[in-house]
């Protein structure tokens, strides 16, 4: 596994998770196997040569229409939709000569319903048709929309081009008026923008609960402007908190994970917050000889001790910081030892693994939990942040009659063993009947319930110890005692019970076993 | 004009003479379409440059203390002060600082100065070149009062009858819009003679703007920068009231912490926020 390549996606999923998170929850954003590959040459091609006296950058156009009354310099393809295998609808994309706010034409997007056979949403990007353009002298994409009825899109922003997506920036939640409105969204640091590709994205889901209502909304006049009237930027990550927190030794990850954002005031007093790169950001660290940011956001763990991460952007100090606090390396999971053939593996580097459709499947309303597979030192491990309830799904239902156990590697940054309180379940979830075996861990202060499927094992009050590894093996029961359809489980979903603290979750060797 | 004042203001040189005049043409060479004309009163009698660090001319400004009655008349949230912390004079502008703070009871603190009893004039021009504070419930303001306002005994006038020019009013979360006004009998409060005017591809909050009038026995034109952007006439006046313009009045900065005509702060109002005077002006024909 490339660790450069899926650490690059991390900043498209976070961004995509916080459109998800906040309004469609049928959408799987899943990028084509082609930009991962993409982004695959990019890591690896990355070892370039320093900036010669001689070199110098080449003039793009500056071009700031997008579309007016038809697609000023974009692809041939004009819209280039989300991978219809994760759900993206490519039908309801067009242009409109009867609706439009000034001139021959607006776009059109007619958002399918939440159950529409073609997808159940819309989203995509427009590209520049050349090498991309200078928008150096802009300060902001605006553009005139308006819906068929009050409605809210997930998102509007630009910078992605489905290849970098290294300035990308993302609005989520917009509301529409059945009148014009006009939507402004500022670029947080215009200066990085010298040769941009990514001219617009925007995604879409239907009204209310699934299956989401459809709705039709139109946009015209989208172009790049200097309204000289956006100021007071207030960058911000982390929620503009300190916070601080405990990693390992060669550990990597994006400072895309912590809420980057920039707000502008508008000329309307409004302060505006956009999802921003992190590109777009300077990060520095107390001590490199701990922690190092390179210019895409990447912070790698070089050695034990203490660093604290800030930024600012465009010479603006960006509120919040990241203090890590860096032990020694990643403790490596116990190997398991079971013959293959005795064991049926979910998600292990010692066996080969069923197929799965995520490891995360980012349900919402209701789950904050974000991550999934990482590589730490070489180990592949499941990494669940902002943790509250997290599932697994399996691509095809397994039958477990025959297996004993479920075993599972759970790792905990920081512990406070009075707070451990989790639940894993084993779930047979089909067309006709949803049935379970809720095995309880670590709990001893909250009240259980005596839900069908519920086993409270003794054995599983596990005791854990912060960064060190801990195996779980739960007994399966018969089915007459938990309700539990052993012939077709296909979801395991780990979750934390109530007030519980747990908050970061390493997991491996996630297998069924026979003894 | 008032002889008395007229003699006690400060005589000017021909170099701060030459800049001004530099720097109106520099400002209508901007627009060389436009054929109007800003400023006719050119003769400088009173101006102060803030420009000695850690000094405010107790000859020209004079503060007002305190939380007013009834939030100056306006349910403003500030407690006024003379302290360094609310107004000084640092690298050639003179700063007004609103803080968050308890302070005797208010929430607030910031500053109001005035030339009260030091320097007042009827007619004339009156500019001065301001970099405006942003955020709901900030309210700045550059406004003349009648020198005659009072209790209504011996020769005072209550409010309105002693008549306000309001220069500039700016509310912190409409960063490009300003509003000038005059109050008087007739026209007060929610009633003034207003007008507004908003910058289309600038803002008041992220540079210094020039505001200012010139008024006269027949009218009041505002500008800002260099579009003159209303004339309120003596007949406009009098179609509403009375026009209570001809005595002499005295300026006053103040930046204010919510209020009526504002509200109050919210939670994304960021403090402290800064009123930066570049200078203030006064000019005669």
């Amino acid at each position: 596994m490339v660790q450069n390549g899926k650490l690059e996606l991390t900043f498209i999923s976070t961004l995509v998770n916080n459109i998800k998170k906040d309004k469609m929850k049928t959408i799987k954003y899943k990028y084509t196997k082609a930009t991962f590959l993409l982004l695959l040459l990019l890591s690896i091609t990355s070892c370039e040569r320093e900036l010669s006296d001689k070199a110098e950058f080449a003039n793009y156009g500056t071009t700031g229409d997008i579309f007016i009354d038809a697609p000023v310099g974009l692809t041939d393809q004009f819209f280039v939709s989300f991978d219809p295998a994760g759900g993206a609808n490519t039908e309801g994309f067009g242009t409109d000569e009867s609706v439009t706010y000034q001139g021959a034409s607006a776009i059109r997007i007619d958002v399918p319903a939440g159950d529409d056979v073609n997808g159940g949403y819309i989203g995509g990007i427009f590209v520049d048709r050349g090498v991309g353009r200078n928008l150096t002298g802009y300060d902001a994409l605006t553009f005139w929309a308006k819906g068929s009825t009050t409605a809210t899109v997930g998102l509007v922003g630009f910078g992605t081009d489905f290849i970098e997506d290294k300035y990308a920036v993302g609005l989520e939640n917009i509301k529409l008026s059945t009148d014009w409105r006009k939507y402004t969204i500022p670029i947080p640091d215009a200066s990085k923008l010298i040769q941009e590709k990514g001219m617009f994205i925007f995604s879409a889901g239907g009204i209310g609960t699934f299956p989401e209502m459809g709705y039709t909304f139109w946009m015209d006049e989208l172009k790049f402007e200097k309204l000289g009237n956006i100021g007071q930027p207030q960058p911000a990550m982390a929620s503009g908190e300190d916070r601080v927190e405990t990693k390992f030794l060669g550990d990597q990850f994006s400072m895309a994970d912590y809420s980057l954002r920039q707000t502008f005031n508008l000329a309307s007093g409004i302060n505006q917050t956009v999802i921003a790169a992190p590109s777009y950001f300077s990060f520095s660290s107390s001590d490199i000889e701990v922690a190092r940011v390179n210019e895409s956001g990447i912070v790698s763990l070089v050695g034990s001790g203490s660093a604290k991460i800030t930024a600012s952007i465009a010479g603006v100090s960006v509120a919040g910081s990241l203090t890590l606090n860096v032990a020694g390396g990643f403790p490596v999971a116990p190997a398991p030892t079971l013959a293959a053939s005795n064991v049926i593996s979910i998600f292990s580097d010692a066996y080969t693994d069923v197929a799965v459709n995520y490891y995360n499947g980012f349900w919402q309303p209701y789950q904050t939990t974000l991550g999934g597979e990482i590589t730490i030192d070489g180990q592949n491990v499941l990494n669940y942040t902002n943790f509250n309830f997290v599932g697994t799904q399996l691509t095809a239902p397994l039958d477990i009659s025959e297996m004993t156990h479920f075993s599972i590697d759970i790792l905990m940054p920081e512990v406070l063993a009075t707070d451990i309180d989790m639940l894993i379940v084993l779930k047979n979830e089909n067309a006709t009947e949803t049935t379970l075996q809720q095995q309880r861990i670590g709990g001893q202060t909250y009240q259980w319930s005596t839900q069908t499927g519920d086993i409270n094992d003794t054995e599983s009050n596990a005791t854990f110890e912060g960064g060190v590894w801990k195996t779980i093996k739960i007994p399966i029961r018969p089915t007459a005692e938990t309700g539990l359809d052993k012939t077709g489980v296909n979801l395991i979903i780990i979750e934390r019970i109530k007030s519980s603290n747990v908050t970061e979750l390493h997991i491996d060797n996630l297998y069924f076993y026979k003894e | 004009m008032d002889k008395n004042n007229k003699n006690s203001m400060r005589i000017t040189t021909t170099l701060l003479k030459t800049l001004c005049v530099l720097v109106l043409l520099i400002a209508f060479s901007c627009n060389p379409d436009e054929t109007q004309t800003v400023a006719e009163f050119k003769n400088l009698v009173l101006s102060d440059e803030f420009d000695t660090d850690d000094f405010i001319d107790s000859d020209i400004w004079t503060f007002d203390i305190g939380n007013g009655t009834n939030g100056w008349g306006n349910n403003e949230e500030q407690f006024y002060t003379k302290r360094t912390e609310n107004v000084s004079v640092q690298n050639g502008t003179l700063i007004i600082k609103a803080i968050k703070e308890d302070y005797s009871g208010s929430d607030y603190t910031s500053s109001k100065i005035l030339t009260k009893g030091l320097k007042e004039q009827a007619y004339g021009r009156f500019e001065a070149r301001i970099q405006l504070p942003t955020g709901q419930g900030m309210w700045p303001a550059f406004w003349l009062l009648g020198a005659n306002c009072g209790d209504g005994t011996a020769d005072t006038e209550v409010w309105p009858n002693c008549g306000e020019i309001d220069i500039m009013e700016y509310r912190g979360q409409e960063p490009t819009v300003v509003h000038g006004s005059v109050h008087g009998p007739g026209y007060a409060a929610g009633n003034a003679i207003t007008k507004t005017y908003a910058l289309e591809n600038d803002r008041f909050d992220t540079g210094f703007h020039v505001f200012g009038i010139e008024w006269t026995p027949e009218y009041i034109n505002y500008y800002v920068d260099d579009v003159l952007y209303n004339q309120i006439t003596r007949q406009q006046v009098e179609e509403k009231g009375t026009w209570v313009f001809d005595q002499p009045f005295y300026i006053i900065i103040n930046l204010a912490v919510g209020g009526n005509f504002i509200g109050a702060p919210n939670e994304e109002t960021v403090f402290p926020q800064t009123m930066l005077i570049d200078y203030v002006r006064v000019y005669n024909k």
